[in-house]
């Protein structure tokens, strides 16, 4: 009996010890991907977005941010109701985000009382005026890449990337470092075709909320242009039971309860 | 120059009164006091907007538009619900007037898990159109589309009671509006216009007069619509019942213009295709105090149909095209009614449209045109814009308002003396 509790215990111990070791890329790839973007049934929280232009001027967003997912690192419903600058207030922006097809987006201008369908799909140009782009905000299907392990250090898995479609996105790979323990991605270093390092994203702090490790505050530096915007989060809760029905143009003219503050 | 000056004082000045002050800090106590007193958000604006005309007549004035606005916009949770004021104070410096006016007075509730409700003074749209509106029979404000106002203008908010019910597979909205809301047309007081009678273009010597009705309760308006999203396509049919938003009518004895009774029945669809989004709707407008056609005095039933592509050309550069269509029902019976000598309007009148809008500086300059031609017609209206975000506070526009009709009487044709240019700063807080 204990022998066989012994040579059970070893084998896991070596089993687990292997897959530290080496894990697949791919399950890398994997669990960053949930870490930053699925985290719990679905999550709340409210950002503000300080923007710097090379010349130093600020500008503000500020906006909730509601997100429900409907599968594990599949399809996701997210509202956004802008509270900053006053002339976006009360605008809402949706969108129904599919792996297999393009993604469904809103716009709600609240002073035409008008839901209009957004065409613009491609999700590398600027998210309301920002560094950030909107896939850097909903997530990037890992599928869309080629992942390499380049390097792994003690606290870091580092990641070559490179688009399997070079031709629809604005850089030719970028090398990322996602932390062994939470596997949130805390850096990510962009370069151009001309192999120039011209972006840079980072996670400036990571809490943990509700269990979850978080980013609540992140920075994209434009290295080329210059300017950068630091992005804040606040109030963030997960698993607080959004409904989908939420995520339809009923909650587009009249904004739910859920977006006050 | 002095022309210029002369009209374009008043607002210039007022403008310059309203909108360097108050300081930011001031605007804020202000908000904060709101808020912390009564919970009440309050946001708005001051505007300062000018325009001028790009070639006059006689009896036009030379200013499209001269004119400083407040807008105040006061919204308050109240129990499940959201109380919402909006008021535009108007310095009109064309038409030498100070205006208040009720842009939102609503209270929009859910006293059922199903069912939303927003009672008062509200804007309403829907349908699928691009600045071309089928089953949106609600009104419009075309003259302040033609000025080069904000577009927000151009919807007129309707005293109305809105139902959204959400049971069951279909949604449903309904709206009553007890008193019809009629649209503001170009009445020659500020644009100048086609007169059927004069057989000319007639400017502010020849003001339309007409009839608005006034029965509460009795001329009133219902629209209803059924909707349904369906993997990502939206399906919609409406109903509407009520008088034409535009005076499409004329009293015999009195001379005035009159707004005849009008029913709606109409559908939509839209969805994601060929890479961009489609959309179709169509719509019969049945012209009930002219069911057959014959009374010359009344606009004719037709059908209507628009068709719609949206799409993205490149990073922060979209266009959409839409084919429109307004087809006389019995158009037999028009030609025969109508005066001698009188021109004829086409059996069918074809539309297109074509948007660009590109956004740039970092989304913070938008470069939009808009343009409307009609192929049967041979008239169209142009509306080329820039809009440029100087700070999250403070906004410049400049934009044109050009019309082109190869004849006097089309639909566009007879603006042709109209087209302006305008230029507007904007601050908000």
């Amino acid at each position: 009996m204990t022998s066989r509790i012994l040579a059970l215990s070893l084998l896991f111990l070596l089993a687990s010890a292997t897959m530290a070791w080496a894990m697949p890329v791919a399950e890398i790839v994997e669990r960053a991907n949930l870490a930053s973007y699925y985290a719990g049934d679905d999550g709340r929280s409210e950002v503000r977005m300080t923007i710097t232009d090379a010349q130093g001027r600020e500008r503000q967003r500020q906006f909730v941010i509601l997100r429900l997912n409907l599968e594990e690192g599949g399809r996701q419903l997210y509202y956004v109701y802008f509270e900053r600058p006053a002339d976006v207030r009360r605008m809402v922006f949706m969108v129904h985000k599919y792996l297999e097809r393009e993604d469904d987006r809103w716009l709600f201008l609240p002073d035409l009382d008008l839901v209009r369908r957004i065409a613009a799909a491609d999700k590398r140009s600027s998210f309301v005026g920002s560094h950030f782009l909107y896939e850097d905000v909903s997530g990037r299907a890992p599928t869309e890449d080629r992942h390499e392990l380049a390097e792994e250090t003690a606290v870091h898995y580092v990641l070559d990337v490179t688009p399997r479609e070079p031709e629809t996105v604005e850089f030719s790979r970028y090398r990322v470092w996602i932390d062994k323990e939470n596997f949130l991605p805390v850096k990510a270093e962009y370069y151009d075709r001309g192999d120039n390092h011209y972006r840079t994203v980072e996670a400036l702090e990571i809490e943990e909320i509700d269990g979850f490790p978080t980013v609540v505050k992140s920075r994209v530096m434009d290295l080329e242009g210059g300017g950068e915007t630091v992005m804040e989060f606040a109030s963030v809760r997960y698993d607080i039971g959004l409904d989908q029905s939420l995520f339809t143009e009923r909650y587009l003219r009249r904004p739910p309860r859920e977006v006050r503050r | 120059m002095t022309r210029l000056f002369k009209h374009m004082l008043p607002a210039a000045l007022t403008a310059l009164l309203l909108l360097p002050l108050p300081a930011d800090a001031e605007i804020a106590g202000v908000q904060d006091y709101f808020y912390d007193r009564f919970e009440v958000d309050l946001h708005g604006f001051t505007e300062g907007r000018g325009g001028l005309r790009l070639d006059r007549e006689e009896d036009q004035r030379d200013a499209s538009i001269g004119e400083a606005r407040l807008q105040l916009d006061f919204s308050r949770w109240l129990g499940d619900g959201e109380l919402r004021l909006k008021t535009d104070l108007l310095a009109d410096g064309v038409e030498e007037e100070l205006k208040l006016e009720l842009r939102e007075a609503n209270y929009a509730f859910s006293p059922h898990p199903d069912l939303d409700i927003r009672l008062g003074r509200q804007v309403l749209t829907w349908g699928t159109g691009d600045l071309l509106f089928i089953n949106d029979v609600f009104a419009k404000d075309w003259e302040s589309f033609f000025i080069g106002r904000d577009d927000e203008y151009l919807k007129k908010a309707a005293d109305a009671v809105r139902l959204g019910v959400f049971a069951g597979p279909v949604n449903l909205d309904l709206v009553y509006v007890p008193l019809v809301t009629h649209s503001t047309y170009i009445d020659g007081s500020r644009l100048s216009y086609w007169h059927g009678g004069r057989q000319q273009i007639v400017g502010r010597d020849e003001i339309a007069r007409d009839k608005s009705r006034n029965r509460v309760f009795r001329d009133s308006e219902y629209a209803l619509r059924l909707y349904r999203q369906q993997a990502g396509t939206e399906y919609a049919l409406y109903g509407y019942y009520g008088f034409w938003s535009t005076p499409e009518g004329m009293q015999q004895s009195s001379g005035r213009l009159i707004y005849p009774r009008l029913a709606v029945y109409g559908a939509s669809v839209r969805r994601p295709l060929l890479g961009g989004i489609s959309n179709l709707e169509v719509g019969y407008y049945h012209s009930l105090d002219d069911s057959s056609g014959r009374d010359p005095l009344v606009r004719n039933s037709e059908w209507r149909l628009l068709v719609g592509h949206d799409r993205e050309l490149a990073r922060d550069l979209t266009a959409g095209i839409q084919y429109y269509l307004e087809r006389k029902v019995q158009y037999n019976n028009y030609l025969a009614s109508l005066p001698p000598g009188a021109p004829a309007a086409d059996r069918n009148r074809h539309l297109l449209t074509l948007r660009l809008t590109r956004l740039l500086l970092q989304q913070n300059l938008t470069l939009s045109l808009f343009v409307y031609w009609s192929p049967s017609d041979q008239d169209g209206h142009l509306r080329p814009k820039a809009n440029y975000k100087i700070s999250d506070q403070l906004a410049v526009e400049v934009g044109a308002n050009l019309f082109r009709g190869s004849r006097d009487h089309t639909f566009w044709g007879q603006f042709e003396d109209n087209s302006n240019v305008y230029l507007g700063l904007r601050r908000t807080f």
